[in-house]
This record gives structure tokens, sequence and C-alpha cells, in this order.
């Protein structure tokens, strides 16, 4: 599997970060060489393996289901780069 | 009296008992020690403030003659932890100015238990690094040198903690360890670090890196400092859903040296190629060491053992591209000034790639690309089979009788700061190889300081143990620490 610089821009689009047109072969490079020590699991045989969901075999364990956190705006928005009458603000989202 | 601050929280703790110390004196000497080690850049954010209060706190609770082990111990906290109204931001930009509202549930057991803290400790990125150079407050420095007199890497991910406790500017710290951010740190640096078993710590207000992976654990002088912090931070907490609900030993009461008859397994699978001869002897003397103690040593094989870190950095980065999805400019840290017309979609991206660090970003498209359509299964799921396999080798020798592992700790001493800048990512992960796979199997490791190597530098032994045998795996490794007898510390050159 080889990334191209086309597929390096598709995903960081996907993971929401901006790359300059100029660093993406760069990129697409790093990728392959990560990529490719990862390709070794293609050596292993999972034939009937199941994919690990829980290190340590647990029950979740349920709660009542009631209120047990809550009416703290302050709190909430405190760290918010940009707040307003108790709200994130962020640029308009629709037209 | 031992200068104050070289006492280690066992010695601290029975002076301030006694009455020879207080707190107070003893985070005077701490904070003057702090301020002094600067050059070393282990601390991100310094808190003599907090820890004045918190001193004099301890000292009346001494007093009451109820005060539990670490009642008035100064100690450093890793910057990954949320403490509240105190800077708290993973050493990342994108946590510019961030001041949680809240603590994570590990600080708060250690302040109810009267600690006090010195201040927040530098580490990688996001915890994503092996030698703390990603960190957004450049690299912390190893206070230990070789005769280039380079600065030295303390490891990572948490080299702020193991370059304080080391350089005596804090009696312990706390760390994390997702791949080996706890152990190999500590043998770079000659001090004590133990992961524990996945869920015995809560991960509750620590910053997620790889949640399936994460553990906090101590970071300490030695092992008795290691039995008696883990003990403070463990314990079910009903915040973190992973974390087991089972009592909490007195660790330190089960250090009685006594390892006679344990079973102690040497894996052939990490013997690896180009194996430094000095690693390969410390391993050597190691078993050499727990076989006079009175174990008994046994070759073991842990076939899947080559497959630990490919499958790591599937699983890490993907779960890490996940939990770092929160970081948008909305809600804390730092947002990208906007550009006339740019929408929310820019303001996302432009912060983050002002944000992140260059590790940090490759690691979350990484965990993009493997999580996108159409690679899932041949990645992620491919990865997670292999984890099933990696910790099903584990079993098997813990069902056939084998009671822990000796391994290295790490594949060199400590390198520069700045050697490894022009190496392909794929050489910087090579740092965690023996530590990768018990986190991938959710298992305690801890890491001893055994020796020296021809530069002067420590290095260290790693021990696995059962999970949830926290207790058996530091008295081995009190045994194996009694047999080393390593007691060199940096000479003061800060």
């Amino acid at each position: 599997m080889s990334i191209d610089t086309d597929t390096a821009r598709r995903v960081a689009k996907l993971a929401r970060i901006r790359v300059e047109e100029e660093a993406l072969p760069a990129l697409a490079s790093e990728f392959n060489t990560i990529l490719g020590f990862i390709e070794q699991l293609n050596e292993v045989d999972v034939d009937g393996v199941e994919p690990m969901t829980s290190v340590t075999p647990m029950h979740l364990k349920r709660r009542d289901d009631v209120v047990t956190d809550g009416s703290q705006p302050e709190k909430v928005l405190a760290n918010a780069p940009d707040a307003r009458e108790g709200f994130f603000a962020v640029p308009k989202v629709v037209e | 009296m031992t200068e104050l601050t070289r006492l280690t929280i066992a010695g601290a703790r029975d002076a301030l008992r006694r009455g020879d110390i207080t707190s107070v004196e003893l985070t005077d000497a701490l904070n003057a020690a702090v301020d002094g080690g600067d050059r070393l850049n282990a601390y991100a954010h310094k808190t003599p403030d907090v820890a004045a209060k918190q001193a004099k706190a301890a000292d009346e609770r001494l007093k009451s003659g109820e005060a539990p082990d670490l009642c008035g111990i100064p100690l450093g906290i890793k910057d990954l932890f949320c403490t509240e109204g105190v800077a708290s931001q993973a050493a990342s930009r994108i946590l510019d100015g961030f001041k949680p509202q809240y603590e994570s549930t590990v600080t708060s057991q250690l302040f109810r238990d009267g600690a006090v803290m010195l201040g927040k400790l530098n580490m990688d990125e996001f915890a994503m690094g092996s030698s703390n150079e990603t960190s957004t407050y450049g690299a912390a420095v190893n206070p230990w040198r070789d005769e280039t007199g380079a600065d030295l890497t303390p490891g990572g991910s948490s080299g702020g903690s193991a370059s304080a406790v080391a350089a005596d500017l804090c009696l312990g710290a706390t760390g994390t360890d997702t791949g080996g951010s706890i152990r190999q740190p500590a043998a770079f640096t000659g001090i004590t670090g133990i992961k524990p078993t996945y869920g015995r710590c809560s991960r509750w207000g620590i910053i997620a890196f790889a949640s399936s992976l994460d553990q906090a654990g101590p970071m300490t002088r030695d092992v008795r400092d290691a039995a008696i912090m883990l003990r403070a931070m463990s314990g079910h907490d009903p915040k973190d859903s992973t974390s087991a609900d089972l009592p909490v030993p007195d660790f330190e009461a089960m250090l009685t040296g006594d390892i006679r008859g344990k079973v102690i397994g040497i894996p052939r699978e990490y013997r690896m190629e180009g194996m430094p001869a000095e690693i390969e002897q410390l391993w050597t003397d190691g078993i050499a060491m727990l076989k006079d103690a009175g174990a008994e040593i046994r070759d073991i094989s842990l076939p899947h053992t080559k497959y630990a870190l490919p499958a790591y950095y599937v699983i890490a980065p993907a779960e890490a591209s996940s939990n770092l999805a929160r970081y948008d400019g909305v809600r804390f840290g730092h947002r990208a000034k906007l550009g006339q017309g740019d929408g929310i979609t820019e303001m996302y991206e432009k912060t983050r790639a002002e944000g992140f660090g260059h590790e940090v970003q490759r690691r979350v498209m990484v965990g993009t690309y493997v999580l996108s359509a159409g690679f899932y299964d041949a990645y992620y799921n491919r990865a997670r089979k292999v984890r099933a396999l990696i910790k099903r080798d584990f079993d098997q020798v813990f069902a056939e009788g084998v009671d822990a592992i000796l391994t290295p700790a790490t594949p060199s001493s400590a390198f520069a700061l700045g050697a490894m800048k022009d190496a392909d990512p794929v050489q910087m992960y090579l740092n965690d190889v023996f530590t990768v796979t018990v986190n991938l199997a959710g298992l305690p490791g801890i890491s001893v300081p055994a020796g020296l190597d021809a530069k002067g530098l420590p290095l260290g032994l790693q021990l696995i143990g059962r999970p949830w045998e926290e207790g058996d795996l530091l008295n081995t490794a009190y045994a194996l620490e009694q047999a080393a007898g390593f007691v060199s510390k940096p000479e003061k050159w800060w």
C-alpha cells in the first residue's frame, strides 16, 4: 500500500488539520514509512481470533438513571476562547 | 540529617511523623531546589503557593497523629493530569491557558492523603514521544551526563517527572504510561517507575491519549516509595468505567524481599538482533541476581512479541485521533485567528494545525487513515486481533506457573537531545520495543535501575507481573533492587 499526495490531502481533511500543499509530499512519505512498518501485521495468522475489545475481562457497571451533575454553565464555559451569554460562540455555520 | 531534598518518601514520612522535620521545611527546601533546577526544564508550571498552603495544612494534620503516608510529602505532577485552577496542558500549544475546573481522581486522592504539589512536570506533547522533544515547553533535560557533556534526553513521555525525581526536585512524581512512558524515562534516569495493571488507577481527569492503553503510575527513588505512592493513586472510581472495583492492598507491607520459589520467565523473543552487549550483560546479571535470591529461572516464549510495536502504532494513533477530536478551538485552549470569510471548518483546520505539534499531527492523521472507510478491517481490526494474541501469549505463560517476567527496560541508555532529529519516526518508536507489550496486554510492569553502562549512564531492568498482582511484582522488584544495589546519583552540574 502506498500513499500518494491525494490520499495525504484527503486524510488531512478528514482529520481537520490544515496541511499546506507543498507539505503534502513529505507527509505522504512519512505515512508510507509508518504504514510500511505496520504491514508486518499481515504476516500474523489471525484466523478465528476475535478483535480485543477489553484488555481485562469486566462487566460495565450500571448506575441508577438519575441526574448526577449539571447546572454549572460558568465552569463549563470558563475555558472557552469565545463565550457569550452562556453559550460557546463559533463562526456562522448556516447561511 | 540527610539533605532534605534527597530523602525518600518513606524516609521523609518517618521524619515527619517523628517531628524531626516539618512539611513546611521540606517543601521550602524542595521549592528552592525546583528554582535552582530551571536548566533541566523539568517543571513547566511551578506552584509554590499551592505547595506552601498544602504543607501548612499537612503539618496541622501530622500534629493530630492521623496522617496518611503521603501527608506533607512534596510531589511533582505530570502536566497530563488535570489539576483544578492550575495550568494543565499536556505540553501542547492547543491547551494554552487551559485551567481545569476540576481535579483528576488520581491527584485528588494524593491530596486527600495530604501530598504537596510542587508544580506540573514537562512531558512529550499529549504523551506522544520517547524523548520529551515533542513538548511545547522544549525538552526536559536528563540530570545524568556522559563524558561529552551534551544534554541527554530523560526519555519520554514522562521525561519531566523522571528528570525531577532523579535531580531531587521532588520526592516522587506521577507519570502515565501508554507504551512505556513511565518505564523508559525511569530507566534513562536511574529511578523506579511502575505502570500498574490497566484499570488499577482511574483515568478520570487525565488528558486522554489512547484510552485502552493509558495508565497512571508513580515514579520514585526506590521500590518502597513506588509501593507507597501506588497505593494512594489506586482504587475504584465510578467516573472511570474501566477502573477496577478491587481492594487495594498495602503494597509496602508486601515488601519482604523473599522471592524463594518464585518462577521468573525469561522470554527468548526479547533477545533482539543488534542488542548492545551491555544490555545483554545487564539482563544476564539480573537473571543471576534473582536466581541467587532463590527464584527459579525458566526460559519462556512469547511468540507474538515482534508484532507488538506495529499493532501499537495502529491502535494508539486510532484511539488518539478519536480522543483528540475534542480540540476544536471551541471549548478550551487555543483558537486560530480567522481570516475574512473563514467558516467553522477553517476554524477547526487552522486551530489544529497551529495547536498540534508535528508528531501529534502525524499520529492523528495515521489514526484517521487506519480508521477510514475501506481500511478499518485491514488495519484496525487486524491490530486488535494481534493484540488479543499478544495477551494470549502472556496468559499462557502465567497459566504455566510463571510469576514474573524479566526483560531489559530499554534497548539503550539515554541518548543526546537532537540525536534522533533526522531519523524516521519508526526509529524513535523502537525505544518502546520492550515495554509496549505490557500495555497491549494490560499487565503491570516496573522498571528498576540495575547498573551503569560504560558511559556512566543508568540502565534499567523491567519486571512484568500478573494482572492485579502489583504487590507480588513490587516484592520481586524489591529483591532485585537489593541485589543490584544501585545507589548512583547524577553529579549536580545544573
